[in-house]
């Protein structure tokens, strides 16, 4: 039983991950090619998961939605990317972390303005309602199975355009030398907006997927930003891979240590005291995580040593 | 020159109306969650008072956003009580919140009206001779939902609640009245919106039923999560999960959910079927509890106003523990730790057409008061 579980917890861990890698991915990107901070990140999260509500509510299809959510993320992308971004990379991180929050301001007052405060919904479609039962009796969610797939699916798909293709090269090109790739021809202002685009797409994936287990509203996109940051500290900046480990062990260490650490302390205190002592350290630990990651290798686990 | 006279001693009069007229004038300062998760909290808790006190002349009010901060409704509640100058504060939706501002308030002189937070700590020792609650001492509505495990045979409840004062309040509310044992005790995070982890727990648990107080959000992830889950055991929980600015966002997950309230939209008096139909033709949207505690809070304002001054903050005070106003919920009266004592009622989720709505199906107790009136030295 325990061991059921403990397998069913660290499946749990690892779509928490999944999760937190498509955020911090284009994240990551974002500040390895462009050198930018973009506090307004979360933002994205939060616009895929409006236009995936609001599509599936039109259309009736949840498919539909998620492309949507895709297309909506990548379009606000390019266009913040254009008119916004664009002005911002040359100047020091502290402009850019101004700005991006101002950004998160609007675009949160802008959402509130047109769609209200109130949550909006999004329901998953029924072929992946329910449970599945996996090998060793594990009842697990099929929906959350789902999450885990595509995770893995774009997790590979950006290992191939990273590695594989021309525009992989350009990229990791311009995470080398900036000045370099553009001396030699590449239009570097457009190989910013693809990569930032992506960047978008993949948080507005994240938010219409994850929306359709939890609610849909303003502020959605905060939260999450800060473990994505936590994630790509731990990684290293600007290491695709590196976001993956990291978001996997932020994922499997924060949900492994809310539910056993009270269990844990429950051999030596009174419940609810473990209970409410354990849930507190254990939002603590992937914090702590981080801590010790940064005492080991200053640069995070995947980073280019300055 | 007598026409001179004439209107100089009309001003005279005027002026000297304006000032008798403003002794009868009070400033309300309302610190409220409007911006970020749980907003929608705030907003029915400002739409339901601004209803109650529109027309009312004497009436001003200042509305700011805490943001769900307690650093930032401090700081607030500092600025409007030291230059706005405000008479009652009142609007905080969260109780760590509450601990953070009433206390100091009600120790300026100030009145605070709670239409919503009422964490224990303000009910028992803290309580405060110009702090009243109109809502509910917090443990109130997770008292009926312990009561009501009891008489629906649940033995063995699974309890979960974020790790707040207002989460502590609750699963001790729950405990106080249910007579089974616990299948499992969690405190989650507060503002957590994934329960993947907490649901394997119930799942393993061998619990016949689950009790959550899991507010705005935090309660639309849990049910809709929890219907994937293919558990099939019932839910009880108090109205905050179930309320009708979130059920359209839980959906189908929600039907036929038992949930504990001291108000809801069918409850037959005239109070009520007024407030309700006003604010559906003020906002377009049904209330909420919210909605009727805010509105309720400013009724309670109203009638301690038209008897006494609020200068005369002795007569305005015990004009306030009158509570001599009709309420949405009927009866209402103040225990005296100035909480509410009322009936609390036991709602089903329904579908009245389209749209999901709570139905009273029984009064789950009766006439309540709350635990901590003995420790309460006022």
């Amino acid at each position: 039983m325990a061991l059921i579980l403990f397998i069913e917890q660290l499946l749990n861990g690892i779509q928490f991950g999944i999760m937190l890698f498509l955020i911090s991915a284009g994240l990551t990107l974002i500040f390895g090619v462009m050198g930018l901070i973009n506090l307004a990140h979360g933002s994205f999260y939060m616009i895929g998961a409006f236009a995936a509500s609001i599509v599936a509510g039109l259309t009736g299809s949840f498919w539909i939605a998620l492309a949507a959510s895709l297309c909506a993320a990548a379009i606000a992308g390019v266009l913040i990317e254009v008119l916004i971004i664009k002005h911002l990379y040359k100047r020091d991180h502290l402009d850019q972390v101004l700005a991006t929050f101002a950004l998160i301001l609007l675009l949160s007052e802008g959402v509130r303005w047109l769609f209200g405060a109130f949550p909006l919904y999004l329901n998953i479609p029924s072929s992946l309602d329910g449970s599945i039962l996996l090998p060793f009796n594990i009842m697990y969610s099929k929906y959350r199975m789902f999450i885990i797939l595509i995770g893995i699916l774009i997790a590979l798909g950006l290992y191939f355009l990273i590695s594989k293709t021309r525009l992989g090269i350009r990229i990791r090109a311009g995470q080398n030398d900036r000045e370099m790739i553009s001396a030699l021809g590449v239009d570097i202002s457009k190989l910013y907006t693809i990569v930032f685009a992506i960047g978008a797409a993949l948080a507005g994936l994240a938010g219409a997927m994850i929306g359709a287990i939890q609610s849909i509203e303003v502020g959605m996109g905060e939260p999450v930003l800060i473990l994505a940051f936590v994630v790509i500290v731990i990684g290293g900046i600007g290491s695709i891979k590196g976001a993956f480990i990291g978001s996997i062990l932020v994922g499997v260490t924060d949900t492994i240590g809310r539910v056993f650490l009270p269990n844990f302390l429950n051999y030596f205190m009174e419940s609810s005291n473990a209970s409410s002592l354990g849930s507190s350290i254990g939002s603590m630990l992937i914090y702590i995580l981080m801590a010790s990651v940064l005492l080991l290798k200053p640069s995070g686990l995947f980073g280019k040593s300055e | 020159m007598n026409k001179l006279t004439m209107i100089f001693g009309a001003f005279l009069l005027m002026f000297s109306a304006s000032v008798n007229a403003d002794g009868h004038k009070v400033k309300v300062g309302m610190i409220t969650t409007l911006s970020g998760g749980g907003s929608g909290l705030g907003i029915d808790v400002r739409d339901g008072f601004m209803l109650a006190v529109k027309n009312n002349k004497n009436i001003s009010v200042i509305i700011k956003d805490d943001q769900r901060k307690p650093d930032i409704a401090v700081q607030i509640a500092d600025k409007m009580i030291q230059s706005d100058k405000v008479d009652v504060l009142t609007g905080i939706i969260w109780s760590n919140l509450a601990m953070a501002v009433v206390p100091a308030t009600v120790n300026q002189g100030k009145f605070y009206l709670s239409p919503n937070a009422g964490p224990s700590a303000l009910a028992g020792k803290g309580c405060h001779k110009n702090y009243f609650n109109v809502a509910w001492q917090n443990d109130n509505l997770h008292e009926a939902a312990g009561g009501y495990a009891n008489s629906a045979g649940f033995k063995k409840s699974f309890i979960l609640a974020p790790n707040y004062p207002a989460g502590k309040d609750a699963l001790t509310g729950y405990k106080r009245f249910f007579k089974g044992e616990l299948a499992g005790e969690i405190y989650t995070k507060l503002g957590q919106k994934d329960y993947a982890a907490e649901i394997a727990q119930i799942r393993a648990s061998g619990a016949d039923s689950i009790f959550f107080f899991l507010p705005g959000g935090m309660g639309i992830g849990f049910m809709k999560q929890f219907s994937q889950s293919g558990i099939k055991i019932p839910v009880v929980g108090p109205a905050f999960s179930f309320d009708q600015g979130i059920l359209k966002a839980v959906g189908n997950a929600a039907l036929g959910v038992k949930n504990t309230s001291q108000w809801s939209k069918d409850i037959k008096n005239k109070a009520n079927q007024k407030f309700v139909a006003d604010f559906k033709s003020a906002y377009g949207r049904l209330p909420s509890l919210y909605a009727s505690q805010g509105y309720d809070t400013g009724k309670l304002l109203i009638s301690a106003m038209s008897k006494a001054k609020i200068k005369d903050t002795d007569r305005f005070r015990n004009e306030l523990r009158k509570a001599d106003f009709s309420s949405t919920r009927g009866k209402f009266k103040f225990s005296k730790n100035h909480h509410p004592i009322q009936d609390i009622y036991v709602r089903e989720v329904i579908k009245e057409g389209k749209i999901l709505t709570n139905k009273i199906i029984s009064v789950g107790l009766k006439d309540h008061s709350n635990v901590y009136v003995s420790e309460c030295k006022m």
